[in-house]
């Protein structure tokens, strides 16, 4: 069984300080750490392993300081990983990141199953896993909650949520499945693990490594541009109701009310 | 690539002020880009009083392309049971005012089976025009086959704008469309509008857990496509006099055929609407502190007819499933109205729903950081101030029995 997990370096929320009056990010001390979603896709990729046998290799476009995402990947006991990472890749909306991921995981060879995480939390769209199914012909499941082995390991049994409840579906092997935090918890790494991932060589990829047309990726490939950006004003709006119980819900009823709420 | 012409620039400073992503630092009173830590967004560009900053395109140099042969506006519309989900609604709404603007028609494109006698529906809420794509293969959600027929419907018929509700269906396939037509899709848009001169749409949506704002353009690609919460936009009110025309398509076996296979399609059942598409959402926190008093949040959530939803401190406590869990690891929400009931505000779940219009929270800590994005702050025992707040608003909705 060959397995990619997508994994993405994100800013981590709890360190990202937002100054309101400038509007500006706050960078001093922001510290980098993989996509929270990610963690349940290489424990989904690492379960498949375990049951079926074969390699993980952990898949990341960004900066060469991802690297240390994908060490922190192979110390859960994921195999190998690469970081596809260039400077012609900046400004990549996600088309261009599928594309890229996808150059980069035909370069592996044969793919049985791709995880990627629900979606990144800087960007939350969501998009990458559906793209880059499309981009590696594979099938797609979204928003994995159980998954399970077909019989004759040919495929995966898996239920996908949606607002109305679920679905449960099957799917043959080769596919690409997007995770929910509800499907597993992630493993902790292991002392053998960690010492591993620090003396592996974690491979750079550049595009040209992975045959990539130019105007495929990055800036050129991205069909989506930012045309402007701004830091939403929280006005002061908020108002302590005072009081018992009883008053404080009378007073918020009367403001429910006002604003046609009920 | 940012450039910074170093005979204009003053250092003056005010691109670094205006860059958030701390891209830009002003050095010996010029100043100098990170370009890893460039984003390219452009806002400083527009903000250099002396015009020294310059976007260069690496790309092939580009003419202005003629798009002339892409018109209209379509919405793809959402079955879920014997209707439409309300971002359906919602989005022609939106769409009828967008295609105005640009003297095009709307078109609302409908797959599923034995969906042809809900057609009118989405013409009496703003479409001019309905296709209908009906088989019975096409009852469950197939992603790969309902992207395949919307990507080819749309390589034929050209439209300039595709609007989907940001669900988990639209989230699902639309960007494997949008993929397929190697154009650029804006995820879980709040806002849509064409730009003042020109043909774009500009498409304004939350970042980084609703603290930035980005308005995206697809000004080189056509069709521009978009997802959009749920909730964020007006529908209109159901107009049965107005007219429009419904077309069928009949898709190929090709199209139809697809590799995931549905084996089971499970509506769960709960008392109250889903959480996302929820007007107003009711949420348990630890403060609830024992699982026995979760029945104070459910039977509030009754009365307002609301969605229940809860942090992961409750979720991991085994109170209630993971389905409901909103933040970072969970599911964003907007509602009009959000109740937080025993929630501290941790930064993971502010992120999933700091972006509802009305926030009120109920805690005992007056310096719970929830009440930073709290609308109406109630210091307060949530044991207390639950039970009189589920009577006093069972009365004024005249609810009996909960
Ligand atoms: C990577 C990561 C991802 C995460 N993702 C999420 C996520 O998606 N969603 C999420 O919710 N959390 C998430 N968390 C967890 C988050 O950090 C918080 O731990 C969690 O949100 C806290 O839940 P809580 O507010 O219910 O509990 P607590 O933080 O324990 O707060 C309970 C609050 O209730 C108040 N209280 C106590 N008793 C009463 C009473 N009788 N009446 C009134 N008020 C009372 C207390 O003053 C306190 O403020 C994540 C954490 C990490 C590290
Ligand atoms: N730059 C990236 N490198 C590797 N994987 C990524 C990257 N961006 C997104 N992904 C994967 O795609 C998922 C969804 O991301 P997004 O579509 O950006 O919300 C993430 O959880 C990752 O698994």
């Amino acid at each position: 069984m060959d397995i990619v997990v997508c994994i993405k370096q994100v800013p981590d929320a709890e360190s990202v300080k937002w100054d309101h009056k400038t509007g500006t990010l706050i960078r001093d001390g922001v510290k980098s750490v993989i996509n929270p979603f990610d963690y349940h896709a290489i424990e989904a990729a690492l379960t498949l392993k375990d049951e079926l046998g074969g390699k993980v290799i952990a898949v990341t476009m960004g900066p060469p300081q991802a690297q240390e995402a994908i060490r922190e990947a192979m110390s859960m006991g994921v195999d190998g990983g690469v970081v596809v990472s260039d400077r012609a890749f900046a400004g990549a909306d996600t088309l261009a990141t599928t594309y890229t991921l996808a150059q980069a995981i035909k370069k592996l060879g044969d793919v049985d199953v791709v995880f990627c995480g629900k979606q990144a939390i800087d960007g939350d769209t969501a998009q990458v896993g559906p793209g880059l199914a499309v981009r590696l012909r594979f099938p797609c499941v979204t928003y994995a909650s159980q998954m399970d082995i077909l019989d004759g390991e040919r495929g995966l049994r898996i239920r996908r949520i949606s607002e109305h409840g679920f679905d449960v579906v099957e799917v043959e092997f080769p596919v690409v499945v997007t995770v929910l935090s509800s499907l597993n918890t992630p493993r902790v790494p292991s002392l053998k693990g960690k010492m591993r991932a620090k003396k592996a060589e974690v491979p750079l990829w550049s595009a040209s490594d992975i045959d990539a047309s130019l105007d495929k990726i990055g800036l050129s490939g991205s069909p989506t541009k930012v045309y402007s950006t701004f830091i939403p004003k929280f006005e002061a709006r908020r108002e302590f109701i005072e009081g018992g119980a009883e008053e404080q819900a009378d007073a918020l009823v009367e403001r429910l009310k006002e604003a046609g709420i009920i | 690539m940012l450039k910074v012409d170093i005979e204009k620039c003053t250092g003056c400073g005010e691109c670094e002020e205006v860059c958030s992503f701390g891209a830009i630092t002003v050095l010996d009173d010029k100043a100098k880009v990170d370009p890893e830590l460039c984003s390219l967004c452009g806002t400083c560009v527009d903000t250099c009083p002396e015009e020294a900053l310059e976007m260069e395109s690496e790309g092939p140099g580009k003419e202005k392309q003629d798009f002339s042969a892409w018109s209209g506006v379509w919405v793809v519309a959402e079955v879920r049971g014997n209707g439409f989900a309300p971002v359906t609604f919602e989005l022609l709404g939106k769409a009828r005012q967008l295609a105005d603007r640009l003297s095009v028609p709307v078109t609302a494109v409908v797959l599923g089976s034995a969906v042809k006698e809900m057609a009118p529906d989405l013409v009496a809420r703003g479409a001019d025009r309905v296709i209908v794509v009906d088989h019975p293969g096409l009852s469950n959600f197939v992603d790969e086959a309902y992207s395949k027929i919307v990507s080819h419907l749309a390589r034929k018929e050209r439209p300039e704008i595709i609007l989907a509700g940001a669900t988990a269906m639209g989230r699902a396939f639309i960007p494997q469309v949008a993929t397929m037509l190697e154009t650029g899709l804006t995820a879980d848009c709040t806002g849509l509008k064409i730009e003042e001169e020109g043909r774009n749409l500009l498409q304004t949506r939350p970042a980084f857990g609703g603290n930035l704002m980005a308005t995206i353009i697809c000004d080189e690609h056509r069709p521009q496509m978009a997802t959009v919460r749920p909730h964020v936009l007006k529908a209109l009110e159901p107009d049965e006099s107005r007219q429009g025309e419904i077309v069928e398509f009949e898709p190929s076996a090709e199209l139809l055929e697809h590799r995931v296979k549905v084996v089971e399609s499970v509506t769960e059942e709960s008392d109250g609407p889903g959480l996302t598409d929820a007007e107003i959402v009711v949420t348990a926190g630890r403060g609830l502190e024992q699982k026995e008093n979760l029945h104070l949040v459910e039977r509030l959530a009754h009365c307002l007819d609301a969605g229940i939803g809860a942090t992961r401190a409750v979720t991991e406590a085994g109170w209630i499933s993971a389905n409901h869990q909103i933040g970072q690891t969970g599911v964003t929400v907007s509602p009009r109205l959000y109740i937080a009931c025993g929630v501290s505000g941790a930064i993971q779940h502010l992120v999933g729903m700091q972006g509802s219009d009305i926030i009120v929270a109920i805690n005992k800590d007056k310096d719970a950081p929830i009440f930073d994005v709290a609308t109406y702050a109630i210091v307060g025992d949530v044991r207390e101030v639950l039970p009189a707040l589920i009577r006093k608003v069972s009365e004024e909705r005249g609810i009996k029995d909960v």
